[in-house]
């Protein structure tokens, strides 16, 4: 297959080359029309977002495409205390983080046992780990519930760290081993052969190599974590420990005509940006990481 | 993309090649020992957030409070066996009805939401995969609905869908999207898909990406026009990433919770998923039947999994790595197909 030469269409030695140079013009035209219906599509509800959190409260209902005047006003509502939304975004951030760092660290023991030691029901353990990913999570929320609520764990950070633990770790799991199959064995055999013990193999040779690795995982893991909604929501019922995506869908006025959709807005795009950020900087390696596990 | 790594020759190697493993090596006891030290942090975890929660659940959806009944909601001391009661009042009575109308939306919200994903996801990679200006922009641009948390999206949406809102404005309606009825599911199908449409989208196009040009160079000169080579190559090829793909979307489609809830609002008949049912049971503190709804809804995700795993080969694990050394023949038989 790989000595057939390359052939730009129209050197293809067939039928009329002028009517494949038209054709191809015109599905060129078409593709640009389809990428451009693209971006609308995955952008405009997020601009609309955007545009709604910028704009007084006065004028919310109207739709411009660009607010005028334009106003923060509704940024600086957020923060302003009542809603506890600064608050809210901290409590986020220790989440998240606990999660996502306690998960890499279990996440790296397993991926390393699995893609690298030869032991029994080997496989048995990968698959039991990836099929609790797919555990509903009301269906971990419900008895944790009762047993957090009989521990007097409701309303402390450790009552939505470990039950999110229970995506986190199959994600990382799974994301680290894949990445730690594809390295190459042969640097830790010859760092092993040179008399490196396993553990210096793993921490001087196959850490460094799979940093990349740990880097996505701990991005994606990040992410998952911090949209986070029904633990959160069950969990916690004080205020002040609520994280930001449980925050934000609380921020309802007296009744549903009071809504204050600019403060939404504005809060949304807070929670949001973070992650569009990363998503701008790293979004080659969170391609990679969302997709290595489903195209191998 | 091949994982296997040559065998380690290590000094100490008694043992032969083990039978279907794909790295002969050894099995020293001192390794067994350092897998089992590695993994049980993570497995002690795992059986504590998801053992513990099956196990329990399954325990308390034999009981039911019995102050549950009187409508005042504070805890009672007597929980009594009811045995299978909480399963079989599940299709009978008031709380039947709302049972199988939670089971019924669940369902509807899956087929529709993954359908609809699928074949949009499909289009965004077909028309993302070939070379163009611009390509990390719109890389990006994707990746922004697959961020934003789902809360925030159905906060967004909520919004877009206010009867004075930007949706009813540009199709000149006045929908009453949020409230109950048709429009409400409606509302939810749309903002789902436009979540995860992309993420189908950016699944498959890196599926699409690792098919050699070769091959559709050669259906070219075999005279193949576009949807020949859509039918006869691309969708073949793409179809154990597609499978993987959809499977992922329909196990998060059957515990749809936050968009909902936060779009519609808990407790709204028309958009009542199991999820919700059962947070909303267990939040009124009837425990028992909050844990019938959660096993019944994890019997039904794992149903969903096995049945699409074993009948169409979705390779979930990555463990039918080999055959793409055979993708060849694969495809030769999709085509006779």
């Amino acid at each position: 297959m790989t000595q057939i030469p390359v052939l730009t269409p129209t050197e293809t030695p067939d039928d009329a080359p002028q009517r494949k140079l038209k054709r191809r013009g015109w599905k060129t035209y078409l593709t640009y029309v389809g990428l451009a219906a693209i971006f609308v599509y995955c952008l405009a509800p997020f601009y609309w977002m955007l545009v709604s959190s910028f704009r007084r409260t006065a004028d919310i209902f109207e739709n411009s495409p660009i607010p005028q005047p334009f106003s923060a006003e509704n940024y600086i509502k957020v923060f302003d205390g009542a809603t506890l939304f600064g608050r809210a975004l901290v409590n986020s951030l220790i989440v998240a983080g606990i999660t996502t760092t306690a998960a890499l660290v279990l996440g790296i023991f397993a991926a390393y046992a699995i893609s690298r030691l030869n032991f029994r029901f080997k496989s048995v353990i990968l698959g039991v780990i990836i099929a609790t990913s797919m555990f509903p999570g009301i269906s971990v929320v419900v008895p944790l519930l009762r047993l957090f609520t009989d521990i007097g764990w409701i309303n402390t950070y450790q009552a939505m760290i470990v039950p999110n633990l229970s995506f986190a770790i199959p994600l990382a799991v799974w994301n680290l081993t894949t990445f730690m199959k594809a390295l190459p064995f042969d640097l830790e055999e010859a760092a092993m052969i040179d008399g490196c013990t396993k553990w210096q193999a793993f921490r001087k040779v196959l850490l460094p190599l799979a940093a990349p690795g740990v880097f996505t995982t701990a991005i994606l893991t990040f992410i998952h974590s911090w949209n986070e909604f029904i633990i959160a929501l069950s969990m916690i019922n004080d205020p002040n420990l609520q994280t930001a995506t449980v925050a934000i869908s609380k921020f309802t006025g007296a009744t549903e005509f009071q809504a204050p959709f600019g403060e939404q807005m504005a809060a949304g795009v807070i929670v949001t940006v973070p992650l569009v950020i990363m998503v701008l900087i790293f979004q080659r390696r969170i391609v990679e990481g969302l997709t290595s596990g489903a195209t191998k | 993309m091949s994982t296997s790594t040559p065998a380690p020759p290590r000094p100490h190697a008694p043992g032969g090649p083990l039978p279907r493993k794909r790295k002969p090596g050894t099995r020293s006891p001192g390794e067994g020992r350092m897998a089992a030290l590695l993994l049980s942090p993570t497995l002690l975890v795992l059986a504590l957030v998801i053992a513990y929660p099956l196990i329990s659940a399954l325990y308390q959806s034999l009981f039911r409070e019995e102050s549950g009944l009187d409508e005042n909601g504070f805890v009672a001391e007597g929980e009594s066996f009811v045995g299978l009661a909480n399963y079989t009042d599940m299709f009978v009575g008031e709380s039947g009805a709302r049972f199988l109308n939670a089971l019924a939306n669940t369902t509807f919200f899956t087929i529709t939401t993954v359908t609809l994903e699928t074949v949009l996801g499909l289009c965004l990679a077909l028309a993302m995969n070939r070379a163009f200006k611009g390509r990390g922009l719109l890389r990006a641009s994707i990746l922004i609905p697959w961020a934003i948390p789902t809360a925030v999206s159905g906060l967004l949406w909520r919004w877009i869908f206010q009867s004075d809102g930007i949706a009813n404005h540009l199709i000149g309606s006045e929908i009453l999207w949020t409230a109950e009825g048709f429009q409400a599911k409606a509302a939810v199908i749309i903002a789902e898909v436009w979540k995860t449409a992309p993420f189908i989208g950016l699944l498959v196009l890196a599926g699409m990406q690792v098919i050699p040009e070769e091959v559709y160079e050669a259906a070219r000169i075999d005279g193949a026009g576009w949807w020949r080579q859509l039918g006869s190559i691309t969708l073949p090829l793409v179809k154990p990433t597609l499978l993987v793909a959809v499977l992922f979307r329909l196990l998060d489609a059957l515990r749809m919770f936050d968009l909902p809830f936060v779009l519609i609002g808990p407790g709204k008949q028309s958009v009542e998923t199991l999820s919700m049912l059962a947070w909303d049971e267990s939040n009124q503190l009837r425990y028992g039947s909050a844990s019938a709804f959660a096993i019944i809804l994890f019997l039904y995700v794992a149903l969903i999994a096995i049945v699409f795993v074993k009948l169409l080969g979705a390779d979930v694990a990555g463990t039918k790595e080999v055959r793409t050394l055979r993708k060849g023949g694969r495809t030769r038989k999709a085509k006779a197909l």
